[in-house]
């Protein structure tokens, strides 16, 4: 049984058919690519999954359940993570309690143990801040994490909302255009990065990327989108010859 | 022991306050400025969980005070005195040495529920049609208990005072005094605790990004309704107090006039600090007793410097000229507030050292 399974998703805002008939099922532990022109479709392909939109048609399982009558808070907390496409950090918050806050699904306390600052309230706590410095430890960020992330480098903040998504054990990671505004050597981090996130943490991972490297290095398979539907799917060679795509991406050649 | 340092500090600190009210060092003005002052720490820094922490924009506080004042006036009304209206007391007037705390928490409780009135709507709706709501149901619950003739309805509701001269009777303390001190402690403590834990951090991170918080787990909805609840709950603590001090209360004391009041001390003091309400709340009181003194003076000057018509005679309104000026200027030379988004240890790092810090343990 794949870990993620759409199918026949369509979303539909108003007259506008922004996703079509779109089907796909990532496999535990595998690596896939999501691309597409711009307004294609992918980051609402991606709202959908996560349950932000509710969709007009087909179905999403993630780990066996249905998902769409869930909330967002709830998906995650059924292991699925993901990172936006413009960093979405809370800016005025240190990157620890960032990653202390995004524990929310497993504080194991309620509000009366947090006003009466019971033991439980105290365990709880504690165990939080050793699994985010611990986090950060792994994740390299050790320095940082008394930093506000508003006053991060950007590829720093990348990584620290990486480390955010990573901070709930996901089983399913989404990555929305994680090179995006990234300088060449902050790529090849993210390369390297998401590497290691995967053999490190056995977690599957489906990226949004447009850029070739990060995509050649690191899908195994692809899928291309337009227009809300599906063009072209394949390993990323395959992609890059397609006709279809070339056509999607730069226009027919008898214009 | 320096860590609890602060804690003794308060102790002393209220009691000597306690003893010298008692011991009649200070006069009964006074006593009801502090006791004022109080009740404001108590709004300003209730008030500060919603508009500072969570940032949304809360303009019907006053409407919660009224709740909280109108449920525990009457509770105690009808369980400790005689009262033309409602009969003989249902328990010994004795009892209320003990039980008006429960009063006063049981009119906090029904001012939480009616936080809901908010909380609901606020799932979906925020910034400033959310604030639009938030008049509203300042609306709804003044009209609702200006038509209810049992309690009095506009005319106001009385009785409070003969339950505290029979505290008084019993034992001759300065209760008032005792238990406003006991909720201000009570409810920036209860702030306190929140807004340090992870859990209460939540709204920290609706306020700075609802849809990241939203996606990294946090139960934006649930968080929503218990900030609002803790909100509207203590201000209905803070109303309980109020009514208790004056013996009376009458709808039109909560009307959008005192929610503004809660506003610019929130605003004041900065928004998502804690001892800036506080310090806020405290300034704000004194400003306006001050300008009770202040005006007459400047009334007599003005007539002596002949710079204002013989005829015209500077009336006490000024008031709400001058405290609205002063808002303006913060607003304009200093926008965070007071102390920004920053406590006072932020400040003074040396402050750190005497109080415990559970969280960072």
């Amino acid at each position: 049984m794949p870990l993620l399974e759409i199918k026949g998703l369509t979303q539909r805002f108003g007259g506008l058919q922004a996703v079509s008939h779109f089907n796909v099922a990532i496999e535990e532990g595998s690596l896939i690519g999501l691309i597409g022109p711009n307004g294609a479709g992918k980051t609402t392909i991606f709202n959908l999954t996560s349950g932000f939109y509710k969709p007009t048609e087909g179905v999403i399982r993630f780990n066996g359940a249905d998902t769409r009558s869930l909330k967002p808070h709830q998906i995650t907390a059924m292991g699925m993570a993901r990172t936006f496409q413009n960093i979405r950090l809370w800016p005025n918050m240190t990157v620890l309690d960032n990653i202390r806050v995004s524990q929310h699904y497993r504080l194991g306390y309620s509000i009366w143990d947090c006003l009466l600052a019971t033991k439980r309230y105290l365990s709880g706590e504690k165990k939080i801040n050793n699994l985010a410095e611990d986090l950060l430890e792994a994740m390299g960020l050790k320095d940082y994490a008394q930093e506000y992330p508003k006053n991060l480098p950007y590829g720093l903040q990348r990584r620290v909302e990486i480390a955010r998504a990573m901070s709930i054990q996901p089983k399913l990671l989404l990555l929305d255009e994680p090179a995006a505004g990234l300088n060449s050597s902050d790529v090849d981090g993210l390369i390297k990065l998401i590497r290691w996130l995967q053999k490190e943490f056995k977690i599957t991972i489906w990226m949004i990327e447009h850029q070739m490297k990060v995509v050649m290095s690191l899908c195994s398979s692809m899928k291309v989108i337009d227009f809300g539907r599906t063009i072209a799917e394949g390993t990323p060679e395959e992609i890059q010859s397609d006709p279809k795509v070339i056509k999607a991406y730069l226009g027919d050649e008898n214009i | 022991m320096q860590k609890h340092s602060f804690k003794l500090l308060l102790f002393v600190f209220s009691l000597g306050l306690i003893l010298a009210a008692h011991f009649q060092f200070i006069d009964q003005y006074v006593i009801t400025v502090i006791m004022l002052m109080g009740i404001n720490i108590i709004l300003s820094s209730s008030l500060n969980v919603v508009n500072g922490y969570m940032g949304e924009f809360s303009c019907g506080h006053a409407g919660f005070m009224c709740v909280g004042a109108y449920v525990s006036s009457v509770l105690s009304v009808i369980l400790f005195t005689k009262d033309r209206i409602f009969g003989a007391p249902l328990l010994a007037p004795d009892l209320s040495l003990f039980l008006f705390p429960g009063v006063i928490l049981i009119g906090g409780l029904v001012a939480a529920l009616a936080g809901l009135l908010v909380a609901l709507p606020s799932f979906k709706t925020r910034g400033d049609y959310l604030a639009i709501i938030t008049i509203a149901a300042n609306y709804i619950i003044i009209s609702g208990i200006e038509n209810l003739d049992i309690i009095g309805g506009p005319r106001g509701f009385q009785g409070m005072k003969r339950v505290i001269n029979a505290m008084e009777d019993r034992l001759d303390i300065p209760w008032m005094l005792l238990w406003v001190v006991l909720g201000t402690i009570f409810s920036v403590w209860v702030i306190r605790r929140f807004v340090a834990s992870t859990y209460g951090k939540g709204i920290i991170a609706i306020c700075q990004d609802e849809v990241a918080a939203e996606i990294m787990s946090v139960n934006t909805n649930k968080m929503k309704v218990a900030a609002f609840m803790l909100s509207s709950g203590l201000a209905g603590i803070a109303g309980g107090l109020f009514a208790h001090v004056y013996g009376y209360v009458n709808p039109q004391s909560f009307n959008i006039l005192k929610s503004t009041e809660c506003l610019v001390m929130v605003y004041l003091g900065g928004m998502a600090s804690l001892s800036g309400s506080v310090l806020s709340a405290v300034i704000f009181t004194l400003l306006i007793e001050a300008l009770r003194f202040v005006i007459p003076e400047l009334n007599a000057l003005a007539h002596h410097l002949r710079v204002i018509p013989e005829s015209y005679e500077i009336g006490q309104v000024w008031k709400w000229v001058i405290i609205p000026l002063i808002l303006i200027l913060t607003m304009q030379f200093r926008p965070e507030g007071l102390m920004g988004a920053r406590e006072l240890g932020d400040f003074f790092p040396f402050l750190k050292r005497f109080y415990r810090n559970r969280t960072t343990e």
